[in-house]
C-alpha cells in the first residue's frame, strides 16, 4: 500500500530557523534506510508558512490569504510517500524519524485511496473504462 | 480484560512491523556465521520470540536491529555449547562466533554501515545462486529476502503449500551441499552471476504481471514485492547499470497496471490504453533510473528493454510514440540478447516506423526460426503488415492461421474478427 507521510512544521521549523547540521544529517540518514529498503517513493521538504499563500473557496468566490497563517502546528513542512505492506510498517517506520525539533513534533500518516476503497463511489466498469479527454493525472493514485 | 488485551495486541503489531524491517538483515548476517539459511532463520525467529516477551515490558529498544541480532547471536552460540561440546572443535567455533557476531552485532549499531548491505547483498546473491533452478531461487529469495510466507509464496504462484516448501528445502540443502559462504562475489565472478539474481527478480515481477486481477484479493503482490527487492538491489549496486535498467523496466511497467485490463478482464494493448491512468509516479522514478543507468554507459538488455518502455512512457498520445527510436533500439537489444520474440517485435517497430513493408522483410527473415513455428503472434504480426501494406486475401490467411495457434479464446475471437474485417474491405 502507498501512504502519505506529512511531517508536521514545529513553531521553530516555520520560524524559518534552519534546522542544525546533526538534524539535518540524522534525518538524511533516515531517508537514506527508507531508500534502502525500498520503501520510500518520493518526498520533498516545504518553505515555511510566510511564503505560502492560502486560496479560500466560498461558494463561486476565492480569496487568497498570505502566509505566515497564525496556527503553525498544523503547516506541513514536508512529505513523502512510501510503499509498505501495512500500516503497521509505516508506523514502525516513523517512530524511527528523528525528531528535528528538541520539543514536539508530529508526523502524520495518511493511506491512499485504492481501488477497493472506491467501490462506493465506482463501479469496476468505470474504474477500468477509457476515458475521453487527458485527465492529467497526478499520477499519486 | 478487553484493554489489556487491545494494548497488548498494538505491542505485538508493533514488535511484528520493526521484525519485519530487520528481519532479511539479520538472517543475513547470520547466515553468513552459521552458514546455513534454516538456521538463520529459525534463530532470528527464536529472537523475535525472546523480543515479544521482553519489549512489551521494556518497550522497542533505540535499535531494535542491534538488539535482535545481540539476542540471535547469544542463542547461536547457546545452541552451540548445547550441542554438547561433544568435540573441542565445537568450542572454537564458538569463540569464533563470538568474535564474528560482536563485529555483526557492531556494524548494526552503525545502522547504516556499508557492510550490513554487503550481508544483505551475499545472501541475496546466495538465494539467487545459479545452482539453483529459477522457480526455486524465486521461492527462495521471497522467503528469506521478501519475507513472505511459504502459504503466501504458494498462493502468489497459483501452487500448493507443500509444493513451495519442499521446493524451498531443497534449494536450502543444495545451497548447504554445495557450501556456498554467503559472500558477496567480487569482480569477473559477480558480474557472471549477476543476472541469475536479475532474472529472479524480474521473474517475480512478470508472474504478478502477467497475472490477470481479482480473483484472489489476498494474493500477495508479486509486482510490488519484485519492485521492493529491485529498489533494495539498486541502493546496494547504485554504480550497476543492468540493475538500475531492471528496476527503470518495471517501474515504467508496472506504471501501466491500472490501464493494462478492460471492465471484463480483457487485456488493453498498450496503444491503446487510457495513458491518464498511467502511474506518472512511477514513471518518474523508472525514468530516473533509466537516466542513471546511461549514464553509467548502460547497454545491457536490461537498460534496453527499459529505455523501450521509457519510449512508451514519455509519449502523451500513442500517436506521438518514436516509433524510429523504438526501432533503433530493438536493433540493438537483438544483439545484446538474442531471441526470435525480440526479432518478432523489432519487426513491428519497423512497420510501426517505416511502413508495413519494412516489418514484412524482417518478419520473413525470421519466419523460419523454430522457436516461432506456430508461435500465433508471428502470423498475427505478419497479418497486419499484409493488411496496412492492402494485400486483403493474403492477410486474411495469416489472421485464420493465426486464430488456429492461439489457445486464448478471446485473442482467437479478436484475430477472427480481424480475419472477417479482411473480406469486409473488398
Amino acid at each position: 500500500m502507498r501512504v502519505m507521510v506529512f511531517a508536521k512544521a514545529t513553531g521553530d521549523s516555520d520560524k524559518g530557523a534552519a534546522p542544525a547540521p546533526e538534524a539535518f544529517a540524522a534525518m538524511d540518514r533516515f531517508i537514506e534506510e527508507l531508500v534502502k529498503a525500498g520503501v520510500f517513493i518520493a518526498g520533498a521538504g516545504l518553505k515555511n508558512g510566510a511564503e505560502a499563500k492560502r486560496i479560500v473557496c466560498e461558494g463561486p468566490g476565492r480569496t487568497v490569504i498570505d502566509g505566515p497563517f497564525a496556527e503553525s502546528r498544523e503547516l506541513v513542512a514536508g512529505f513523502s510517500i512510501w510503499e509498505v505492506k501495512d500500516m503497521d510498517e509505516a508506523v514502525a517506520w516513523a517512530k524511527r524519524s528523528p525528531n528535528p525539533t528538541s520539543g514536539r513534533s508530529e508526523i502524520e500518516i495518511r493511506p491512499f485511496f485504492e481501488a477497493a476503497d472506491l467501490a462506493e463511489f465506482m463501479t469496476p466498469e468505470e474504474l477500468s473504462a477509457p476515458r475521453d479527454g487527458e485527465r492529467g493525472k497526478l499520477g499519486v493514485a | 480484560m478487553p484493554a489489556g488485551d487491545t494494548r497488548k495486541t498494538a505491542t505485538n503489531q508493533a514488535i511484528d512491523a520493526t521484525f519485519r524491517i530487520e528481519r532479511a538483515r539479520i538472517i543475513a548476517g547470520l547466515a553468513r556465521v552459521v552458514r546455513d539459511v534454516d538456521r538463520a532463520e529459525e534463530l532470528a525467529q527464536d529472537a523475535l520470540v525472546v523480543a515479544l516477551a521482553e519489549w512489551p515490558k521494556t518497550g522497542v529498544p533505540a535499535n531494535p536491529g542491534a538488539w535482535l541480532m545481540t539476542v540471535a547471536k547469544r542463542l547461536a552460540i547457546d545452541a552451540l555449547r548445547r550441542d554438547k561440546m561433544r568435540e573441542r572443535k565445537h568450542e572454537e567455533i564458538a569463540r569464533t562466533l563470538d568474535e564474528t557476531f560482536d563485529r555483526a552485532a557492531d556494524a548494526i549499531e552503525a545502522a547504516l554501515d556499508d557492510d550490513l548491505g554487503d550481508e544483505l547483498l551475499g545472501l541475496i546473491f546466495t538465494a539467487c545462486h545459479p545452482i539453483l533452478s529459477p522457480d526455486a531461487r524465486a521461492a527462495l529469495t521471497l522467503k528469506v529476502v521478501g519475507g513472505l510466507t511459504t502459504d503466501e509464496i504458494a498462493r502468489a504462484f497459483l501452487s500448493s503449500e507443500a509444493a513451495i516448501a519442499q521446493r524451498i528445502v531443497r534449494a536450502k540443502k543444495a545451497i548447504a551441499k554445495a557450501g556456498l559462504t554467503f559472500e558477496v562475489p567480487r569482480g569477473a565472478e559477480r558480474a557472471s552471476r549477476l543476472p541469475s539474481v536479475l532474472e529472479v527478480i524480474y521473474l517475480i515481477f512478470n508472474e504478478g504481471y502477467a497475472a490477470t486481477a481479482g480473483d484472489d484479493l489476498v494474493r500477495p503482490d508479486l509486482c510490488l514485492e519484485a519492485q521492493r527487492l529491485g529498489r533494495v538491489l539498486a541502493g546496494l549496486m547504485p554504480e550497476d547499470a543492468e540493475v538500475l535498467g531492471l528496476l527503470a523496466l518495471m517501474e515504467i511497467q508496472a506504471s501501466r497496471q491500472k490501464a493494462r485490463t478492460g471492465p471484463d478482464g480483457a487485456f488493453i494493448p498498450l496503444t491503446e490504453q487510457d495513458r491518464a491512468r498511467w502511474d506518472q509516479l512511477l514513471i518518474g522514478r523508472g525514468l530516473d533510473a533509466l537516466a542513471r543507468a546511461e549514464a553509467l554507459g548502460g547497454d545491457g538488455p536490461y537498460v534496453l528493454q527499459a529505455a523501450l518502455a521509457a519510449c512508451h512512457a514519455r509519449a502523451r498520445r500513442a500517436a506521438d510514440t518514436d516509433w524510429p527510436r523504438i526501432a533503433a533500439l530493438y536493433d540493438r537489444l537483438r544483439v545484446a540478447a538474442p531471441s526470435p520474440v525480440i526479432d518478432l517485435n523489432r519487426a513491428i517497430a519497423h512497420s510501426m516506423a517505416f511502413g508495413p513493408e519494412a516489418g514484412l522483410r524482417l518478419v520473413d527473415e525470421i519466419a523460419d526460426a523454430d522457436a516461432l513455428r506456430d508461435y500465433a503472434p508471428l502470423p498475427a504480426a505478419k497479418g497486419d503488415f499484409l493488411f496496412r501494406a492492402g494485400r486483403l486475401a493474403e492477410a486474411r490467411s495469416q489472421f485464420t492461421a493465426a486464430a488456429t495457434l492461439t489457445r486464448n479464446a478471446r485473442e482467437r475471437a479478436f484475430l477472427l474478427a480481424r480475419a472477417d474485417a479482411c473480406d469486409g474491405k473488398h
